[in-house]
């Protein structure tokens, strides 16, 4: 049974490797090249995917939480939903989450994914206190930031390209409630979009929607939802039934007319102006977790997320480029979603810099690469960057362009043997 | 809360079930050959939920052991778990004795003799389930898994008696047909994706059963259709097939 990630594409061959004991995992390194761990399977593209594929996710047993400081230590396989589900009604909440909860903390930590949060708390390595990883020799090595910086800054956004995290000690955060008293301001061009996020960039919460199939004077117009945990002290949080796409839709669904009416739709409903509402966990953080297997609206032939960042100085300029090319493409996208970044950590493959990012899902159509060509070519422009979780197409010239820290990377997966046992088809193509 | 005892703790199936159970507030009874295999496991349920899990060993081939097994137990479990599984080789049971009687005694001899003693106890309280966990290969003989086959068969047949005969003293026995499931068990079998369970499933499926007092239980639910066509292929068309 070949796997495949959460966008459907690409479709690959490749054998799955399963381990009980950490001896039979040692084994598994020692007897295979082009390795690559493999979670719950939410990254986008191939960026999980090879040849042979260990899964981490069976992987899933809590070892321990501390109730005194909220470090919990957890194995790789453990889904962020399952820390919810158990620590909410506690009153502890991620310190750091990204917008779905069906991520492995290993994957979390191998993507150093983000939330609506970057701009205050950084990314999820910052709550990280350790993690263990087997590297390719077979030795497990107890990984810090202050103990062995260099493996704990290729590891963190590292895309599992320097072993297999088996277990991690994380913070949590205290919270009073599980409701977010939330704000949506409603925008009509991207300056408008940008003045909002500066004004609420006091808020710990925001991210926005954008209508990316406006035109001209209209080009950037959004709804820009900010938040924060309220105190009432209500964490009567309960698992959600979802409900599911049962099948893949049918190609034609999906097209510029029926997202055109979506976000008409979407953005009709909202207020005009700045409104108030109180929103739960689910519904701030998780909005798209509610259904299942939403990825299969985009049919069967896949599809795939280009999530570029561009600086904060030039960003106005380059979004203002970028959305009147999708515009005129005509190739809409129900998520697009922009949002403003904090500073950028050390770690040398981490995406988030400060600036602009936005992240928009295509359905995989014969003339898509060629329009992400065209975009690939506006952020290398800016000095902008791509989101490899996301990825399953970007090309290494335009890749090595975003990420400065690119050579230390290679030369520190050369230097320990961790090339060629560790690959993906994604590092493969973007030659890391 | 009331506990669950789960025989043969170490396998897929058992460790979903007690997630299961655990995460609807249950105690448990978690008994296997080798206690110290479950430490993390037991860890873990204790941290996700709050409920009393306690470790037991037992030896589901020492008969002489069980006993003295059930009557440790300070408070009776409300419900009894059979998950103890033994595949072995077919090939080698074939001519090998051992191992055939290997197989037998440990899906069936041994959970029967343990079995004997918790439904005596559960007849005289008038209260409890006894669930055992069969399998559809039980359900007619082949030539790939024919050892394994029958003493599923024979067990399939015991808790089938149990029903009948504890129905009078609302003792309830649930039998369990699971077709193919992805464990340890099935590692490394090429299995067609729309008709294996993962363990999660089976595990719902037993405590749905248990909710609704349900006397047999395919898991997948498709299993069920599967096992009626390849009961009713006659059996001079069935011996010349390779299935």
């Amino acid at each position: 049974m070949s796997l495949t990630s959460w966008g459907m594409y690409p479709k690959t061959k490749n054998t799955v490797l399963k381990f009980d004991k950490e001896k039979t995992l040692k084994k598994i390194i020692n007897d295979h090249n082009e390795i690559i761990p493999y979670g719950n399977g939410r990254s986008y593209g191939d960026s999980a995917l090879s040849a042979n594929i260990v899964n981490v996710k069976s992987k899933n047993y809590f070892l321990d939480f501390d109730e005194e400081n909220g470090l919990l230590h957890v194995e790789a396989g453990v889904l962020l939903s399952e820390i919810l589900e158990i620590f909410v009604p506690k009153g502890w909440f991620l310190k750091v989450t990204p917008g779905s909860k069906f991520v492995t903390v290993g994957g979390a930590i191998a993507s150093d994914v983000h939330g609506k949060n970057h701009h205050i708390e950084g990314c999820f390595s910052e709550c990280i206190k350790e993690f263990r990883i087997m590297l390719a020799d077979g030795d497990i090595i107890i990984c810090s930031k202050n103990e062995t910086p260099e493996l704990f800054q290729a590891t963190c956004g590292g895309m599992g390209l320097t072993g297999i995290i088996l277990s991690a000690k994380i913070y949590l955060k205290k919270i009073k409630s599980q409701y977010i008293d939330q704000i949506t301001i409603k925008t009509k061009n991207l300056k408008e979009t940008f003045e909002a996020f500066e004004k609420y960039s006091h808020m710990p919460y925001s991210v926005a929607w954008i209508d990316c199939l406006t035109k001209d004077d209209n080009i950037g117009k959004c709804l820009l939802t900010v938040g924060k945990f309220r105190d009432d002290g209500n964490l009567d949080y309960k698992k959600r039934k979802q409900l599911a796409v049962p099948f893949n839709f049918p190609n034609f669904i999906l097209n510029s007319w029926t997202v055109r009416a979506f976000n008409m739709l979407y953005y009709g409903k909202a207020k005009n102006g700045v409104s108030k509402q109180t929103v739960d966990i689910e519904t701030f953080f998780y909005p798209l977790d509610s259904v299942r297997c939403w990825n299969r609206i985009y049919g069967k032939n896949g599809f795939t997320q280009y999530q570029f960042i561009l600086p904060k100085d030039v960003s106005y300029e380059g979004l203002k480029e970028i959305l009147t090319v999708i515009s005129n493409s005509r190739k809409g996208s129900f998520l697009a979603v922009l949002k403003l970044y904090g500073k950028a950590n050390d770690n040398w493959l981490s995406f988030p810099i400060e600036g602009y990012s936005l992240a928009l899902d295509f359905k995989i159509d014969k003339d898509l690469f060629s329009l992400l060509d065209t975009l690939d070519e506006i952020v290398v422009k800016y000095k902008g960057r791509i989101y490899l979780t996301k990825d399953a197409r970007v090309s290494k010239n335009t890749f090595e362009k975003g990420y400065p820290h690119i050579e230390t990377f290679r030369k520190y997966r050369k230097d320990n043997k961790m090339h060629k046992k560790f690959q993906s088809y994604q590092s493969e193509r973007v030659g890391i | 809360m009331s506990y669950v005892l789960i025989i043969g703790a170490t396998s897929d199936i058992a460790k979903a079930t007690a997630r299961e159970y655990a995460k609807h507030g249950f105690d448990l009874y978690l008994a296997t050959r080798n206690i110290d295999q479950l430490n993390g496991f037991a860890k873990d349920i204790i941290i996700r939920n709050k409920i009393k899990v306690k470790q037991l060993e037992l030896d589901i081939l020492n008969y002489d052991s069980h006993r003295t097994f059930y009557n440790q137990l300070e408070e009776k479990p409300l419900v009894a778990i059979s998950a103890v599984g033994y595949l072995g080789n077919q090939n080698k049971a074939q001519y090998d004795f051992d191992e055939a009687k290997k197989i037998v005694d440990t899906n069936y001899t041994g959970i029967v003799s343990l079995f004997n003693i918790i439904a005596d106890d559960f007849e005289k309280r008038r209260s409890g389930f006894l669930i055992g966990i069969s399998s559809v290969a039980g359900d007619r003989g082949r030539k790939s898994n024919y050892i394994y086959g029958s003493a599923k068969a024979a067990f399939t047949a015991y808790l089938s008696g149990l029903r009948n005969r504890l129905h009078s003293s609302l003792v309830h026995t649930i039998t369990v047909k699971p077709g193919f499931v992805n464990t340890k068990m099935t590692e490394g079998m090429n299995l067609p994706a729309r008709l294996t369970a993962q363990p999660e499933e089976v595990a719902r499926d037993i405590y749905s059963a248990h909710l609704k007092r349900k006397n047999i239980i395919y898991t997948k639910w498709i299993w069920k259709w599967i096992m009626i066509v390849i009961k009713i292929i006659p059996e001079w068309k069935f011996k010349g097939m390779s299935i």
